[in-house]
């Protein structure tokens, strides 16, 4: 029997095509079920089918149990959707997360965003033993070496290389902020080929960090994709202005929303992420957008159809 | 050092329920310093204990003792436990000290009267903190000082994580997170661009399994 041992096999993945081809990319993000039902899946691929490159799937998001991010990466598959499979380490050890990595790639999936996951007090789960038996950066370096040596984590062979285009998440609005660009430096390092960055309110906050990143030439190492969430409400806003740790939303968009009635702010919402996106397709170095509607996946065509980035191409060469 | 505290009285008496005689025992080392087993804590337990059982009507006899440290056998040897006298001894060191007067007393029963908690330094008087999880790979000479697998709430080797706010962890906000920290400290140091070098995954292989440690040199 023949053993793939390259990592010419397989074409390259739809997102992964697009980026290096030089196109601004667009990214969604879909949340599995809370149960064993494959059509909500089905039904949220239904919904972004032609609107995006690839699709996340979030891997037991805010530590609650939900159908596991493998299983659901790859029933987006079947519907025509590329999935970006995320894989925290919360809950799993790295013979685990090497194991999924390798099923992940037999099943189709192209794309793993590697994560440190949110902790579980957050869920609801909180009397759970979090595993982070690694965290996000030696994640990305693990399956790195895979790929690119041939070697497990322990020091065996790869009896097939999978060729998984890796990705990482950055919060340019975390603290301490003077860390923020080294620390892509190290994600860069540790093997990412591209980044989703959390929602970007705060814009002249995410155009320093790029000036930043731009300086250390991270963005012809890393392709950038800059988060983007529509407010569905003033309570969203406000709680995530207050509430969510790392997140800057600033006052003048709380007093925007506030500016218009009650029953219009949803379409206000979807409003200011055109603009959002508008604004970050002009900023040097940022190579696409993911959007993260949580929970409201019909906004997501409404905002690639006003940013003017349909129809997506094909990212095949 | 290793920091302890005292189980509720309720919870120790439940314990105690079948015996008439007990033997409590306190240690010198740790959990006198930290006020939960020493001499006075073991005068102060002994009179608890016999009042409340005076009051539930069954008095039980309390013997006292209190050794140098109760994770050395030649200490533990000194306990005046008889087996005539005492239908069970209550030892009032951390956990191991209790494993090792169960050990070399075969025969006797042996409870604890502590909830050890961690091994931690004091920050002033009666607090104390957490430090180190004897992980048994310490990564300090990486992270300037400042342990990141116990003071992180995800024990992030590579951290912080995008929850780090205002100097404080997203778990809870009177936690400081442990990689705002090491940053401030490494840059204080001159040393920020260490924070660059990868840390590699820690090595668990002695940490899951019972641990032991054979030195030749001081036998
Ligand atoms: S790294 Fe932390 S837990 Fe491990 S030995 Fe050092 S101080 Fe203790
Ligand atoms: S906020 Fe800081 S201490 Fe808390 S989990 Fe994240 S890196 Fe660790």
């Amino acid at each position: 029997m023949e053993i793939n041992q390259g990592t010419e096999v397989r074409k390259k993945g739809a997102l992964q095509g697009i980026l290096e081809q030089g196109r601004f990319a667009v990214t969604a993000e879909a949340g599995p079920p809370r149960g064993a039902r494959p059509e909500v899946m089905a039904h949220k691929a239904s919904i972004l089918k032609g609107f995006v490159d690839a699709c996340n799937v979030t891997d037991n998001q805010t530590s609650v149990v939900r159908m596991c991010s493998l299983a659901a990466s790859s029933i987006l598959l079947d519907h025509g959707i590329e999935p970006v499979m995320q894989m925290v380490c919360r809950d799993r050890n790295r013979i685990a997360a090497q194991s999924d990595a390798l099923g992940a790639y037999s099943l189709g999936i192209n794309n793993l965003l590697c994560l440190s996951g949110d902790h579980q007090s957050f869920g609801d789960h909180p009397m759970a033993k979090g595993v982070f038996d690694i965290d996000s950066i030696q994640l990305l370096a693990m399956i790195d070496r895979m790929q690119t040596e041939g070697r497990f984590s322990g020091g065996d062979e790869v009896q097939g290389r999978p060729a998984l285009f890796l990705g990482a998440a950055a919060n340019p609005f975390a603290d301490p902020f003077r860390i923020r660009v080294p620390r892509l430096a190290k994600k860069a390092a540790a093997g990412a080929r591209f980044i989703q960055t959390q929602c970007v309110f705060d814009v002249p906050r995410f155009e320093e960090w790029m000036q930043g990143v731009r300086e250390r030439g991270l963005h012809e190492k890393l392709f950038i994709l800059a988060g983007i969430t529509p407010i569905k409400s003033l309570k969203m806003a406000r709680y995530m202005a207050s509430k969510v740790p790392g997140m800057s939303v600033p006052q003048e968009l709380l007093d925007r929303l506030k500016g218009v009635e009650k029953k219009k702010r949803k379409t206000e919402g979807i409003k200011i992420a055109v603009e959002t996106i508008q604004k970050m397709m002009e900023i040097p170095g940022v190579s696409g957008v993911h959007i993260m509607a949580i929970e409201w996946e019909e906004a997501v065509p409404k905002i690639v159809e006003g940013a003017g980035l349909v129809p997506r191409p094909s990212g095949r060469a | 050092m290793i920091v302890a505290e005292q189980k509720p009285i309720q919870a120790i008496l439940a314990t105690l329920q079948g015996a008439d005689s007990v033997l409590l025992a306190g240690c010198r080392g740790c959990v006198t310093v930290c006020g939960a087993g020493g001499e006075k804590e073991v005068r102060v337990l002994a009179s608890l204990l016999k009042s409340a059982r005076n009051e539930q009507g069954r008095p039980i006899r309390v013997d006292t003792a209190v050794v140098e440290r109760q994770c050395e056998p030649e200490f533990v040897d000194e306990l005046p436990y008889s087996r005539d006298d005492h239908d069970a001894v209550l030892s009032m060191a951390c956990g191991a000290g209790v494993q090792l007067v169960a050990e070399r007393l075969q025969d006797a029963i042996v409870l604890p009267a502590l909830d050890t908690t961690f091994i931690g330094v004091s920050e002033g008087k009666g607090t104390w903190v957490e430090r180190c999880k004897a992980c048994g790979d310490c990564k300090l000479h990486l992270t300037a000082g400042i342990c990141p697998v116990t003071r992180c709430s995800k024990g992030l080797l590579n951290g912080p994580c995008g929850g780090s706010s205002n100097g404080a962890c997203e778990v809870d906000p009177s936690i400081p997170c442990a990689w705002q920290l090491i940053v401030d400290r490494l840059e204080r140091l001159g040393m920020l661009d260490r924070y660059e070098e990868i840390i590699m995954p820690a090595d668990w292989s002695e940490y899951g399994k019972p641990s032991s440690m054979d030195r030749g040199d001081i036998k």
